[in-house]
């Protein structure tokens, strides 16, 4: 049975509220004036007209960080993962339960968990290949996988792939055809969902990078907070933004506009 | 295009873990026929097609096209042309980029590969469509579009893998008939495999049944029907009653009625003599029996007659005949031969 539009328009306006809350708490407390009470919106003019002094350049370092971070970590997904998937699809079905159970793996796995078996591990990689901020992507890459592989999963299950490449096949096409010219555009929608949703990811993770000893936009965030926490939370507020921004993007590819069924 | 090739099984054997899905296939495609595999599910009819597509590797035998042995080349060096039984359309191209494909792979310069897409479209009955896409079409266009697909690049040879079943009644019957035609206006010597036995009788110059990984028979649709090799063959291929005989010295005899038997010779024993619904006849002498039902087709009357011996038998004729159940009625065989399978449990009339 459909829920009435009432209770429909309650259930959502009840979630809203729950994350609407913190939210507008946060950005109260970012227009507070202080000791003399009132609200005004001195500090966000402040960010946006470049006065902040040199106590925030971490922000700025940690924010390019993550923007680095985030492209490694989106490239390792559409380099490695997606080829694999196809692969699997392609010639090996039996194994996708495989792929998946390994895949899903790091969200049962907590991150303070994760950090305890990655900090060996990266002993081994600072040695190879040096402790650069991208090599962080290495365990963000490791981070993403349930969702980026959901993603690309969902895509392929609404893909024919194998009457698709078979097709391409019996019309002369070679396997690296068949890969950029037919599977690859009809797997876009799933490929651009797993790389906003990996940006979202490692723009919001801490734990790891701290634990690490790395600087990223959110171990920032927390040194900032500690001498300023107005500032640090309109920074939180922007991230927030921008990830609502990502998901909002995704949804409008994943919905795949198409002109209406004539026949 | 270098003109319709000959296809060729040499004992054909594919084998997958626990099971033979080839088991020695024997079938030669004359250029420019129309042969259509036909069997039941599991039969192995498909995975045929598919070695010979090169997408399906062979555990043994050998595959020829035009004479040239095929077997380890890739499915893209075939040159053949090939509609599947689910849409495969690629769906972010158009339907004239669709048909444009396999030129692209071919590096057919633009002019000409535009003009060879749209006269494969028209071919089809869809020279307006060019423009739309895979989702703006109905599934009989889908394929439609497939096969000019399949066709524009004027491949040796055309493969066929139960390019209807997803199709409405409708419209599997036009497309059918549709196929056909371009067939015999190409000459493109074509391979389609099918369970539905009328869909294969209504097509093909010859029909192949296949069974267990093996040709049961293959023969015109006439010698198929008319004088099937096996009892399977009478059995899958059109209706046929199953009376309760006996057979002796290759004549099958049921009640006062004795008839050669066809196909290969099987031991004396009880048998059940396959009979033609349309090889039964309404009439005056010959055996007894009472209408169950009878029921009006369009051109013909079916009537269900329960013979005094128990056994059930579908009989064709006239519309002007109307039995109603109930009646007496008795039944005489027209058939010169029938075939017999061994093994008779119990009669029945089969559909």
């Amino acid at each position: 049975m459909t829920p009435s539009r009432t209770t429909r328009w309650a259930i959502l306006g009840l979630v809203g509220l729950i994350f609407a809350v913190p939210i507008a708490a946060m950005t109260e407390f970012t227009l507070r004036r202080g000791l003399e009470g009132g609200h005004d919106l001195s500090r966000w003019i402040t960010l946006f007209t470049g006065q902040l002094d040199g106590g925030y350049r971490q922000v700025w370092v940690g924010l390019g960080n993550s923007v680095v971070l985030a492209i490694v970590t989106v490239l390792l997904v559409l380099v490695l993962l997606v080829p694999t998937m196809l692969l699997i699809r392609l010639r090996f079905p039996r194994l996708m339960p495989v792929l998946e159970f390994v895949c899903l793996l790091p969200i049962t796995i907590p991150a303070i968990v994760l950090v305890i078996g990655l900090a060996t591990v990266y002993g081994v990689v600072a040695r190879m290949l040096g402790s650069g901020v991208w090599t962080l992507a290495l365990a963000y890459g490791v981070l993403v996988l349930p969702f980026a592989f959901r993603a690309v999963q969902a895509n392929l299950q609404a893909v024919d792939v194998q009457t698709l490449t078979e097709a391409a096949r019996s019309l002369g096409a070679s396997w690296p055809t068949v890969v950029v010219r037919v599977l690859l555009p009809n797997l876009r929608r799933g490929m651009l969902a797993a790389s906003f949703i990996a940006v979202a990811v490692v723009l919001g993770e801490f734990t790891i990078a701290s634990l690490l000893n790395r600087t990223n936009l959110q171990t920032a965030l927390v040194v900032v907070s500690k001498n300023d926490p107005f500032t640090a939370v309109i920074f939180a507020l922007l991230a927030l933004l921008f990830a609502f921004l990502l998901l909002l993007v995704i949804g409008r590819v994943g919905s795949g506009r198409r002109p209406g069924r004539t026949s | 295009m270098t003109g319709p090739a000959s296809v060729e099984l040499a004992s054909v054997v594919k084998e997958y873990p626990g099971h033979r899905a080839l088991d020695g296939v024997d079938l030669r495609i004359e250029p420019g026929e129309f042969v259509a595999l036909l069997g039941p599910s599991g039969c192995g009819k498909t995975t045929a097609l598919r070695t010979i597509a090169g997408l399906e590797s062979i555990d043994g035998g050998g595959i020829r096209i035009d004479g040239e042995d095929v077997a380890a080349k890739p499915t893209n060096k075939r040159d053949i042309g090939m509609v599947f039984q689910s849409y495969s359309l690629f769906p972010h191209l158009t339907v004239a980029q669709n048909v444009e494909f396999g030129l692209r792979m071919r590096r057919v310069a633009g002019p000409e590969r535009t003009a060879r897409a749209t006269e494969a479209l028209e071919l089809v009955g869809l020279g307006a469509f060019g423009g739309r896409y895979a989702h703006q079409l109905s599934g009989g266009q889908q394929q439609r579009v497939a096969l000019a697909r399949a066709l524009v690049t004027r491949p040796r040879v055309l493969l066929l893998d139960e390019p209807l079943s997803a199709l409405d009644a409708k419209v599997r019957t036009s497309l059918r008939d549709e196929i056909r035609r371009i067939q015999t206006e190409l000459g493109i010597t074509t391979l389609f495999v099918t369970h539905d036995q009328e869909e294969a009788l209504a097509v093909a110059d010859r029909v192949a049944v296949m069974r267990q990984g093996r040709i049961e028979q293959i023969g015109t649709p006439e010698q198929l029907y008319r004088t099937p090799a096996t009892a399977f063959v009478a059995d899958f291929v059109g209706l046929s009653n199953r009376l309760p005989a006996h057979l002796t010295d290759g004549v099958v005899a049921f009640q006062d009625v004795r008839l050669p038997l066809l196909g290969d010779p099987q031991p004396d024993g009880p048998v059940e003599a396959l009979v033609r619904p349309e090889d039964l006849v309404l009439g005056e002498e010959g055996l007894r029996g009472t209408v169950i039902a009878s029921s009006f087709l369009g051109s013909v009357r079916r009537t269900q007659v329960r013979l005094d011996d128990g056994a059930v038998v579908s009989v064709q004729h006239d519309v002007e005949q109307a039995p109603a159940a109930g009646d007496e009625v008795r039944l005489r065989i027209r058939a010169t031969a029938v075939s017999a399978s061994a093994a008779a449990v119990s009669a029945s009339a089969v559909a």
